[in-house]
């Protein structure tokens, strides 16, 4: 099964799908927030995609992009093809709104969770969607970039240190 | 002396079930996580995982450190095998900027990695031995795990936590006593396998007791998102070493062990068939090893790997790329890549986004036990509380990689 197949088959299932491309040969797509879980359901009852496999799950935050400024990313694995697909599906900061996939992976479960954590993302249909790693009383998403990692009085340590701004 | 004693509360005169705290720490547990459950006399009706006691904020550090600083940070997710996941790391980056790695260098990896898979097998089988009452076996196979931190130790100074090789290869080559650790090694250790296998394979106890524990069908597994040896117990031959081939394990004859119920025993087994695996591979990659020339053990990538220490005293231009890479100036191209490992416990995974900063900006890392320990309470219940700790310690969950 070639990349090109899958995305054959999935634009002739979900025209609005976009941003296609494919880095290090990994077939990458962007879905809609509110499609997300009928694109992987798609994906994984369909006899001949058969991404069973769910293998990642997580979230990046992107401050400059407005409007979608939290992503989440699903890798999936087609076991029997081998072949690996990531969709990627954009969510609005102030309304970090998605559908959760565990209702077709029960390891989503905690996948979703670790995101919610530290990226803040509502899985809509999630069982229980509470922090996992952290401790509950936090009141913030840590990952998100307007935290900084150093003391930000440090000029050793800034972002020009590493190769940015 | 009717008067009684001890209080108790209301509710607790009603309720027919006892909820009981196994961890955070507990000799049960191997490592700080807390279980709490609900029993109805030995039963496990329910069972609620807390975890996150040692998180210690990898990704978030990652996204503040230079490529070559973040390999300690792996060196803490699953430290009963470090070493597989710092060159898991390195091959990340390889993939990103496109180095070509010699041959040689990818055999001396192999060896690496199979050396610290027993090692982990090592850990995980000997300690369900010891919940279920066998020490022996424990104490005579952590002999040889002992051996095996000596040969890191040999090639990279370090014993737990390795931060073994560089982006590009080894940091310096493997010495002579290196060379002969490993084949004291590969003699004397199938002796001991064979030992261990022996006391506990056909031993009564050991059966009765992992027989039929804790179970997992093949596919609630796929749907939990298990890999590594638990999900080959419950009968999917799914190993990355296969699947997707990386560092030369495609040119290597070995087999991949699978179980058919998924329980406790079935675990043993396939990690056991893996340790006797694992010999075979290393020993093709010593013979593959033998027309190759000695000298090499690192790409030729200035940009990323440091300069002999000479040179840098003695030429300019060394003195620049130790600098440089010191100083973590070395951009790397911009874009996204996943790569995956077969960690000693399951697919580790490193999805890095690089925007041609010094650092990621962002770094996850696919840690298999955070993934596969959310299939536990479902395992567990309805089976007997001594079964959930020989379950726990057979799903070989490691407090590092679980909480990163």
């Amino acid at each position: 099964m070639t990349n090109e197949h899958i995305q054959q088959r999935l634009t002739a299932q979900f025209p609005d799908l976009s941003e296609w491309e494919e880095q290090y040969g990994m077939l990458t797509f962007r879905a809609p927030a509110a499609r997300n879980l009928e694109v992987v359901r798609f994906l994984n009852e369909d006899a001949e995609l058969r991404f069973v496999f769910l293998t990642d799950l997580t979230g990046v935050h992107y401050p400059d992009r407005s409007g979608e400024e939290l992503c989440v990313v699903a890798h999936l694995h087609n076991l029997q093809d081998n072949v690996r697909i990531r969709m990627k599906v954009y969510v609005p900061v102030t309304q970090p709104d998605t559908h959760s996939l565990t209702s077709l992976f029960a390891g989503a479960n905690w996948m979703e969770r670790e995101t919610y954590d530290f990226f803040g993302i509502n899985f809509i249909g999630h069982p229980e969607l509470t922090r996992i790693l952290n401790v509950d009383e936090m009141d913030y998403f840590p990952m998100r970039k307007e935290y900084p990692m150093e003391d930000p009085t440090r000029i050793d340590k800034d972002d020009e240190m590493f190769g940015r701004g | 002396m009717s008067e009684q004693h001890i209080k108790l509360a209301e509710e607790s005169l009603e309720k027919q079930t006892t909820t009981i705290n196994v961890g955070p720490t507990h000799p049960a547990t191997h490592g700080v996580f807390q279980n709490i459950m609900e029993i109805d006399g030995e039963r496990v009706l329910s069972t609620v995982p807390t975890i996150g006691y040692i998180h210690r904020a990898f990704e978030k550090i990652a996204e503040r450190r230079p490529y070559y600083q973040i390999t300690p940070l792996t060196d803490r997710l699953n430290y009963c095998s470090a070493p597989i996941n710092n060159i898991g790391w390195h091959l990340t980056i390889e993939k990103l900027v496109g180095i070509e790695i010699p041959k040689r260098v990818q055999y001396l990896r192999v060896i690496i990695m199979e050396l610290a898979r027993i090692a982990d097998h090592i850990v995980c089988n000997s300690v369900i031995g010891v919940d279920t009452g066998a020490l022996t076996p424990f104490t005579y196979v952590f002999q040889w795990r002992e051996k095996i931190y000596e040969i890191y130790e040999e090639i990279c100074g370090s014993r737990l936590t390795t931060n073994i090789g560089r982006i590009g290869g080894f940091e310096r080559n493997f010495t002579a006593t290196a060379w002969q650790k490993i084949d004291s090694f590969m003699e004397g250790f199938p002796k001991m396998l064979k030992e261990f296998e022996a006391l506990l394979d056909r031993n009564r106890i050991f059966m009765d007791r992992c027989i039929g524990a804790g179970p997992l069908s093949a596919e609630r597994a796929l749907s939990y998102s298990v890999t590594g040896p638990n999900l080959r117990a419950a009968g999917v031959d799914y190993d990355v070493r296969v699947a997707q081939p990386y560092s030369a394990y495609e040119e290597f004859e070995f087999d991949i062990p699978v179980g058919t119920t998924g329980d406790v025993y079935d675990r043993y087994l396939v990690r056991n068939k893996e340790m006797w695996e694992s010999m075979r591979i290393i020993r093709q990659a010593l013979e593959k090893l033998k027309g190759l020339d000695p000298n090499v053990y690192h790409a030729d990538v200035p940009d990323f790997y440091l300069p002999q220490k000479a040179d840098v005293y003695t030429k300019m231009e060394a003195l620049i790329y130790h600098f440089k890479i010191i100083m973590g100036e070395t951009d790397l191209p911009a874009g996204e890549v996943y790569h995956s490992v077969e960690g000693a416990n399951g697919e580790l995974g490193y999805y890095l986004i690089s925007d041609g900063g010094r650092s990621p900006y962002r770094l996850h890392f696919r840690r298999p036990c955070f993934i596969y320990y959310q299939a536990f309470p479902e395992i567990v219940s309805g089976g007997l509380l001594s079964d959930a700790i020989v379950t726990l310690s057979s799903l070989n969950v490691i407090a590092g990689e679980l909480d990163a």
